[in-house]
């Protein structure tokens, strides 16, 4: 039997409901590869010691014939920006050190409801401000395909620890584009459900228009498994969308197995295929397109030309949004505190407590947020940039009426080197160039691997968008580029260094 | 330009309630000038006639149904505070001397 780290959840699932193998098996499996590898990769922040329990609870479940979800015994990961009753969850702050929250968030109550066993917490940029990881301040989490480079960010510890087979799955966030460029470096899956798809209750707000939780995985399957536990309707959460989702799990199976795409319209956004992009990252874009072309699709070049406002926009809205809501961290009700030499005031404190316990990025956004905010400046840059929102809502509105979904590369670049943009914070917001747009219209989008750039044998990762509410198409279209790329490029993950 | 001082960045600090040195000072009115700069591009495509948006898929009137549920009880309301007397948070002196 291949060794059960290397194995999909779907594959683990399967032979959890036969029998062939218990859920202690499974888990036990990958808290020895993390034991093994994370001391190189620091995918993980809090490993749980709970794990191994949960899994024998599931394991003597199915011995009792209980009605098992098809993901139960399976163990997962879960970014650090998620609240956990039984983990600390700092997301990757120094100010929320130890705090163990006296609640799970939603999506990781509905997975311990479905037998998903939880491995522990993963590093992210802190309050999920960054494209690399970096901004942790527990330290970088390393790329498993080349451990001096960043596995993307904010959820690179999420993708790290999926694609280094510490977890075959886990759970990130993305307000722009953190759980799917870290996929497109790392040669993992990633989604960034419909805005309002998965319950934001629990997780830790960086922008609260933005934010949306979603799975991290091996295949698409895998992803639109976990995203079937995850999703619907939360009364927890007002901006929860009320609808009834189709099961992604079955869109996968249904696009894993499409003999053709004739009909689909695949629209190439010309702002997102840029000159400027890393030359193996465009040549495997446009090998995939060429996949998507003899496999029957239909390529519409569609334009979206209020997508170049779309990283200004953002650098207003996030960090205005973030400046209110990391006001939370105010030393009194959790968290650090810190106390001036001969005492203070409370403001005394809340400025001492922020100065120590936030880095150098939130400093900055916090600031910027509040300057885009202050009087004077208000109309300037919050309100213009509220207004290229509706902007790049029109663009995608135009395009989805010419193509059934959008597709770019997931990043310009491949991984780059740790330290090399860290210091530079206008070269690392261009990371997400691609990714932002979905954020700012609230539409799904998914990051799958293409293949390995050639220049420098690194991931690189395909975006698919599809409207808002039509996360299943990503699933079924996106299952099918995957089946095509397979049988192109083999499973790129084997080619990955062992680690151990 | 923008206009960033290290002025306006320590009066944009404490009304964020965050001590910095004066080194920070000096690296933040830099790059917070270079970014203000930046991101200043979305005022060119802003006219008028675009109304704005907040949120990406709007609801409006959100409520459930008034009937108690489950909540956190005192003891873990309190259990991250840096500070409590078992019933309540406990904060610095809100007034300065002067006041």
């Amino acid at each position: 039997m291949t060794e059960l780290t290397r194995l999909p959840a779907a594959e683990l699932s399967d032979l959890l409901a036969e029998r062939e193998v218990s859920s202690v098996e499974v888990v036990r499996a990958h808290l020895d590869r993390i034991a093994a590898v994370d001391g190189a990769v620091h995918a993980f922040l809090h490993v749980s010691d709970a794990a191994l329990a949960a899994a024998a609870a599931v394991d003597a479940a199915r011995g009792d014939g209980a009605a098992l979800g098809p993901l139960a015994g399976v163990p997962v990961a879960i970014k650090d920006v998620l609240c956990t009753h039984d983990m600390p969850s700092t997301a990757g702050s120094r100010i929320l050190e130890g705090w163990v929250p006296p609640y799970d968030a939603t999506p990781v109550a509905r997975m311990r409801a479905a037998g998903l066993v939880p491995l522990g917490k993963t590093n992210m940029d802190e309050f999920a401000m960054g494209s690399s990881t970096e901004h942790s301040a527990y330290g970088p989490t390393r790329n498993p395909w080349d451990l001096d480079r960043i596995p993307g960010g904010s959820g690179g510890g999420s993708a790290a620890a999926v694609a280094a087979l510490e977890a075959p799955l886990a759970l990130g966030s993305d307000t722009g584009g953190s759980i799917r460029q870290p996929g497109a470096v790392t040669g993992t899956v990633g989604v960034k459900p419909t805005y309002g798809g998965v319950s934001r209750y629990g997780a830790i707000a960086l922008a609260s228009s933005l934010d949306q939780v979603g799975p991290v995985a091996r295949t698409v399957l895998d992803a639109a498994l976990l995203h079937d536990v995850i999703g619907g309707h939360d009364p927890k959460d007002s901006t929860s969308l009320p609808d009834a989702w189709p099961s992604f799990a079955d869109a996968a199976r249904e696009g894993a197995g499409a003999d053709s795409l004739r009909g689909v319209r695949i629209g190439v956004v010309r702002e997102l295929d840029s000159a400027g992009f890393q030359a193996g990252v465009t040549q495997r874009f446009h090998e995939a397109l060429e996949l998507l072309v003899a496999a029957g699709a239909e390529i519409v070049e569609v334009s979206a030309p209020h997508f170049e406002y779309a990283v200004a926009a953002y650098y207003v809205i996030l960090p205005a949004e973030a400046s209110s809501n990391l006001a939370k961290f105010d030393s009194v009700r959790f968290g650090l505190r810190v106390t001036p030499p001969g005492g203070g005031t409370v403001e005394q404190v809340m400025a001492a407590t922020r100065e120590l316990g936030f880095g150098p990025e939130v400093k900055r956004r916090v600031i910027l947020g509040t300057y885009a905010l202050s009087a004077g400046y208000y109309d300037a840059y919050y309100g213009s940039a509220q207004q290229v929102r509706t902007l790049i809502q029109r663009d995608f509105a135009a395009a989805f009426a010419q193509a059934d979904v959008l597709v770019s590369p997931a990043a310009p670049t491949t991984a780059f080197r740790i330290g090399e943009k860290v210091d530079d914070p206008l070269a690392m917001y261009l990371n997400d160039v691609t990714t932002i747009p979905a954020n700012l219209a609230g539409v799904p989008g998914m990051a799958l691997p293409m293949g390995l750039a050639p220049e420098d044998g690194l991931p690189t990762g395909f975006q698919l968008m599809a409207p808002a509410r039509e996360d299943a198409r990503l699933y079924r279209i996106g299952a099918t580029l995957e089946r095509l790329l397979g049988e192109r490029h083999g499973a790129i993950l084997d080619r990955a260094p062992a680690l151990a | 330009m923008s206009e960033i001082t290290p002025e306006t960045v320590e009066h944009l600090a404490e009304l964020a309630r965050i001590a910095l040195t004066d080194e920070e000072v000096a690296t933040l009115t830099r790059q917070l000038g270079a970014i203000a700069d930046s991101v200043a591009k979305v005022s060119e495509v802003a006219t008028p006639e675009v109304p704005a948006t907040s949120h990406p898929i709007p609801m409006a009137n959100v409520t459930r149904p008034d009937v108690p549920g489950p909540t956190l009880t005192t003891e873990e309301a309190l259990s991250g505070a840096p500070e409590s007397d078992g019933s309540r948070f406990v904060v610095a002196a809100i007034l300065g001397e002067e006041q």
